[in-house]
């Protein structure tokens, strides 16, 4: 059961009010594929990959950029129990994506760049450890099912 | 994932533009590393005060990025170029090289903070890439 200081739970709501999901999502998963290529792939299908003016300007990397961060809204909903509410999508991601789960945190150190991006100075070190600790929650309730 | 002509360019281009302000960018690296990942505070147990802003902390970020310039200068050679400083983690002070990946990552965030316009995903993967053959480098002579 992982525990939340008032300053963190805050921060979380905070910072999920205030970024703008159209943006955010497509960004941190068009970097992460542009940084870290190899995670390209997990998209096959996708179509043109080829350098990263055609990855971010890729309709389907946006698309999915939407429903990855929609994903984590759902975390930010459920703080108190992120592992039980991610139980279908650990197991979608080990047993019909079968992502390795290192590249969580690939995509997770991607979107706490573009976060960072976004909030410039309000992203204080205070502020960086309570969402890389929500990330860090996330990330293991997403390997949980693995086996 | 060795450095290539265009990856190198990139660095150097990105190094101009944030250079002047290398000092605030290590200063605020050190602190975020301390506050995100406290197990790095055990190399640090010398210090009367690890807090944001403190004279240790913004001494030691200027020092750590006097290192990120020597390794620019040096970046067709790292291995040899930052001989000097690896003996010196290595022998002396011993830091863990796990945490040099995650000081890196600070760095870029900090980057990303106060540069969010010059650190696109193209200069991103570059300074990605420059800050783990620099770790790599810091690494040659552990072992």
């Amino acid at each position: 059961m992982v525990k939340w200081t008032d300053f963190e739970r805050a921060t979380i709501q905070d910072i999920f009010s205030k970024i703008d999901y159209g943006v955010i999502g497509p960004a941190a998963l068009s970097r992460c594929l542009i940084v870290y290529p190899w995670t390209q792939r997990y998209f096959g299908g996708f179509g043109n990959l080829y350098n990263a003016a055609a990855i971010t300007s890729n309709p389907k990397v946006a698309a999915h950029g939407k429903v990855v961060i929609a994903g984590l809204e759902k975390a930010v909903k459920n703080m108190d129990d992120i592992k039980t509410i991610y139980k279908d999508l650990s197991v979608l991601h080990s047993e019909k994506l079968q992502v390795d789960p290192d590249n969580f945190n690939l995509l997770a150190d991607c979107l706490t760049i573009v976060v960072a991006g976004q909030m410039g100075a309000a992203f204080t070190p205070e502020v960086h450890a309570a969402f890389q600790k929500f990330l860090a929650v996330v990330v293991a309730s997403l390997r949980k099912q693995y086996y | 994932m060795s450095l290539t002509d265009k990856d190198k360019a990139a660095v150097k281009a990105l190094w101009t533009k944030i250079s002047k302000g290398a000092d605030a960018i290590g200063a605020d690296a050190l602190a975020r590393m301390l506050v995100v990942y406290p197990q790095t505070k055990t190399y640090f147990s010398h210090w009367p005060d690890l807090k944001a802003g403190s004279a240790p902390v913004t001494k030691h970020g200027k020092k750590i990025m006097a290192g990120v310039a020597q390794a620019v200068a040096k970046i067709d050679d790292l291995s040899s170029g930052l001989l000097d400083l690896s003996e010196l983690h290595a022998f002396q002070l011993r830091v863990d090289p796990a945490n040099f990946k995650t000081l890196g990552h600070c760095l870029q965030v900090v980057i990303a903070t106060m540069y969010p316009n010059e650190f696109t995903p193209e200069a991103n993967v570059a300074l990605d890439k420059f800050l783990s053959n620099l770790a790599l480098a810091l690494s040659e002579r552990y072992r």
